[in-house]
C-alpha cells in the first residue's frame, strides 16, 4: 500500500451493504436480498477503478449508492474524507456526477441539447444565463459535438453522440469523481472506442477519477489502472489492472478472464468451469458464496466464509491464498 | 476511417420533434375532423351575439313553435324555428354551447389539478402516498356519479356553479389513474435518475422532468373527461336538476321539448345533434391525440 498512503482515497467506501426486502409471494413474508454485502474500496485520485462481475452481482447498485440515489443499509461513503451521508445532497452532486449506460434514455426526450447540458449550472446556481451558454459551447468543444447541436434534441442525435451529451452534462459542473456505469455497452462497436477514447483524454484533461463499471473486460484493461472484481455483492478480489490482468489469482478473476471470446472460430467457446447458473441471490450458497461454481473447490469452502487476504497491493478473499500464506 | 464515419452521422440531422409532431396531426383525419368542428363550435359559442341576430330569452307567445327552415310554413326570421315559448331556437343553440363549452372546461380543469396532483403523488413517491391515494380513487369509484352528483344539487340548488364544481370534484379518478402509472414509467427512467445525481430538487424533476413527458396523456384523458361533464351536465339539466331554466342549455333544451318530441320531433334533435356532434368532436381530438403522442407510432 506504498501509493495509497503518498495520495489519500478521494473516495472511500467501508463496509457498504445494501439489503433489499423482496416479497415473493401474496401470502410469504418479505425475504431480505443482499445486493451488496459489506464492500470496502478506496479510489484514489486520477485512478479508473474498473468494477468487473456478472449480471446482477450488485454494479449497479453499488454505483446507486455512490451517487446518493439509493441509502446503504449500512457502512459508510466518504469523499475526500468526508461522510457523505451528512453532507448535503447539492454538495456531494457537485463532486460525482454519472454517466449512465443508455444514453436513450438518459436524456430527457422533451429538452434540447443546451437545456440538459446547462441543467447542473441552472440547478446549482452557477453563472448567469450568458455564462451558462458559454460553458455549454465549451462543453460541446471539449466531447467533440458540433456547436449546431445544441439547439437540437436528443431524438436527432445518434447513439454516440447522445453519450457525448450525456457525458458533457456529467462534466460541466467539474466534479472529481465520475461513476460511469456501463457507459459504452449500449452502443454500436464503432462508436464504443471513440467514447472510451474520450473519457480516457477528458481524464488526463480534467484529472478525472473515473470508477467504471462494466462487464466488459477488453473495456476495463483498455482503461482501468486498477480492477475490483464482485461476485454475490462482493469484491472478492482487487488489484491494479496490470497485474490482475497477468495473474488473476481468485478462481473467478480466472473464470472471467478465460470467458473472453476471441476471434478464432476454432476456439468455439472457452471452458470455465463455471456452470451455467447463478445463485440466487436471496438464498446465496453458504460458506465461500462462489463454492458451488469453483473449479478449485475445497470442502472448507462450503462452510467457512473466506478470508480477506491482503497483499501488496490489493487483496483476495478465497481459501486457497490463505493457507498458501499460513505455509509460507 | 471513424472519424470519417462519426463526422458523417453528425451531418444527418433528423427532424426536430416539433416537425415530426406536424407530420402526424396532418396525416390523422380523425384527429383534424374532431379539431376543426370543436374549433367551430367554439367559435360559434365566442361569436354567439354577433350570429344568433335574436335575444335567447326573448319570448313572444305569437310566434311559438315555428319549425326549422327545411320544413313547411318556417319563418326566415327564425332559421332553426322557436321553442314553446317562442323563444328563437338558434339564438338558444349557439349560447348553449357557451355553457357546455364552459361547464366541460372548467369540470376538466378542476378535476384535473385535483387527480393530476394526486396520481403523480402516488407515481413518484409511492409507498404510503401511494396506498391513500389508491383507497381515495377505489372509495370515488364505488360512488356513483350521477346519484352523487343529483343529491348534492337537490340540497344545494342547481345552478351553473353548482354543476360546474360537483361535476369538478367528482372526475378526478381517471385522471389520477392514469398520471399515477403514467408517472411510475417515467420514474424509473435514468433522466430522472440522471436529474437526482445533478441535485435537482424533487419539484424540479416532478415540474420539469417528469410532467413534460406525462403531458401528451394528460391531455387525452382532459379530452375525454370534458366530453364526460358535458354529456353529464345534459343530464342533469335533463332532470331539472342542472342549469335551471330560462338559461339555455342543451341539456334543458331537450328536457323542455320532451312533451312535444311525438308532434315535433325536431325540437329535440336540434340540441341533441349538436351534443352529439361536439362530444364526437372532443372525442375524436382526445383519440388523435393519443394516437400521434402514442409511443408505437413513433417513426
Amino acid at each position: 500500500m506504498s501509493a495509497a498512503g503518498s495520495s489519500p482515497p478521494v473516495l472511500e467506501l467501508a463496509g457498504v451493504t445494501k439489503t433489499y426486502r423482496v416479497k415473493q409471494g401474496l401470502f410469504s413474508k418479505p425475504k431480505p436480498l443482499q445486493a451488496v454485502g459489506g464492500v470496502d474500496l478506496r479510489i484514489r485520485k486520477k485512478d479508473v477503478l474498473g468494477l468487473v462481475g456478472e449480471s446482477g452481482c450488485g454494479k449497479s447498485t453499488l454505483a446507486k449508492i455512490l451517487l446518493g440515489l439509493e441509502a446503504p443499509t449500512s457502512g459508510r461513503v466518504m469523499v475526500d474524507g468526508i461522510e457523505a451521508a451528512g453532507q448535503d445532497r447539492t454538495l456531494l452532486a457537485r463532486r460525482i456526477q454519472p454517466i449512465f449506460q443508455d444514453p436513450y434514455s438518459s436524456l430527457n426526450p422533451r429538452k434540447s441539447i443546451e437545456d440538459i447540458i446547462a441543467l447542473p449550472l441552472v440547478v446549482h446556481k452557477v453563472g448567469d444565463s450568458a455564462g451558462r451558454a458559454q460553458a455549454v459551447s465549451k462543453m460541446l468543444d471539449l466531447v467533440g459535438l458540433p456547436q449546431r447541436v445544441r439547439r437540437g434534441y436528443p431524438n436527432q442525435l445518434s447513439g454516440g453522440q447522445r453519450q457525448r451529451v450525456a457525458i458533457a452534462r456529467a462534466l460541466v459542473m467539474k466534479p472529481e469523481i465520475v461513476i460511469c456505469d456501463e457507459p459504452t455497452s449500449a452502443l454500436d462497436v464503432s462508436v464504443q472506442s471513440q467514447i472510451l477514447n474520450l473519457l480516457g483524454d477528458l481524464r488526463e484533461e480534467l484529472s478525472l477519477t473515473y470508477l467504471f463499471i462494466s462487464h466488459n473486460l477488453a473495456v476495463v484493461e483498455h482503461l482501468a489502472t486498477r480492477v475490483a472484481v464482485m461476485y454475490l455483492g462482493r469484491i472478492v478480489e482487487e488489484a491494479p489492472a496490470a497485474d490482475l490482468f497477468a495473474e488473476p489469482r481468485h478462481p473467478y478473476t480466472k473464470a472471467l478472464l478465460a470467458s473472453v471470446l476471441t476471434p478464432d472460430p476454432s476456439m468455439s467457446v472457452p471452458d470455465t468451469h463455471l456452470g451455467a447458473s447463478y445463485p440466487n441471490p436471496i438464498a446465496p450458497p453458504g460458506g465461500c458464496h462462489f463454492h458451488p461454481r469453483c473449479a478449485a473447490v475445497r470442502d472448507i469452502c462450503k462452510t467457512v466464509p473466506p478470508p480477506h487476504v491482503s497483499s501488496a497491493e490489493g487483496h483476495v478473499d478465497c481459501h486457497l491464498y490463505a493457507e498458501r500464506t499460513q505455509a509460507a | 476511417m471513424a472519424r470519417d464515419i462519426d463526422t458523417l452521422a453528425e451531418e444527418i440531422q433528423g427532424p426536430s420533434p416539433a416537425a415530426i409532431l406536424r407530420r402526424r396531426v396532418f396525416g390523422h383525419y380523425g384527429l383534424l375532423f374532431g379539431a376543426t368542428a370543436l374549433l367551430v363550435i367554439v367559435a360559434l359559442a365566442v361569436l354567439a351575439p354577433l350570429l344568433a341576430g335574436h335575444d335567447p330569452y326573448a319570448q313572444s307567445l305569437v310566434a311559438r313553435m315555428k319549425p326549422p327552415f327545411w320544413m313547411e310554413g318556417s319563418d326566415p326570421n327564425h332559421l332553426l324555428g322557436t321553442d314553446h315559448l317562442g323563444r328563437d331556437y338558434l339564438a338558444r343553440l349557439l349560447y348553449g354551447a357557451r355553457i357546455s363549452l364552459a361547464i366541460g372546461l372548467i369540470a376538466a380543469l378542476i378535476s384535473g389539478l385535483i387527480g393530476t396532483t394526486m396520481g403523480v403523488a402516488a407515481g413518484y413517491f409511492g409507498g404510503r402516498v401511494d396506498l391513500v391515494v389508491t383507497f381515495l380513487v377505489n372509495v370515488r369509484l364505488a360512488m356513483p356519479v350521477v346519484l352523487v352528483a343529483l343529491a348534492v344539487v337537490a340540497v344545494l340548488g342547481g345552478s351553473l356553479q353548482v354543476v360546474i364544481v360537483v361535476l369538478g370534484f367528482l372526475l378526478w379518478d381517471r385522471f389520477a389513474v392514469v398520471m399515477r402509472s403514467s408517472t411510475l414509467q417515467v420514474r424509473g427512467l435514468e433522466y430522472v435518475n440522471a436529474a437526482k445525481a445533478i441535485g435537482c430538487s424533487t419539484r424540479r424533476i416532478i415540474l420539469s422532468e417528469i410532467m413534460p413527458n406525462i403531458l401528451n396523456n394528460l391531455i387525452v384523458v382532459m379530452t375525454l373527461e370534458m366530453a364526460h361533464a358535458i354529456l353529464l351536465e345534459a343530464a342533469l339539466s335533463f332532470l331539472g336538476l342542472g342549469v335551471q331554466p330560462p338559461t339555455p342549455s342543451w341539456g334543458l333544451m331537450i328536457s323542455e321539448g320532451k312533451q312535444m318530441m311525438l308532434f315535433e320531433p325536431w325540437v329535440i334533435a336540434i340540441p341533441g345533434v349538436a351534443l352529439f356532434i361536439l362530444v364526437l368532436a372532443i372525442n375524436l381530438l382526445g383519440d388523435g391525440l393519443r394516437d400521434i403522442t402514442a409511443p408505437e407510432n413513433r417513426s
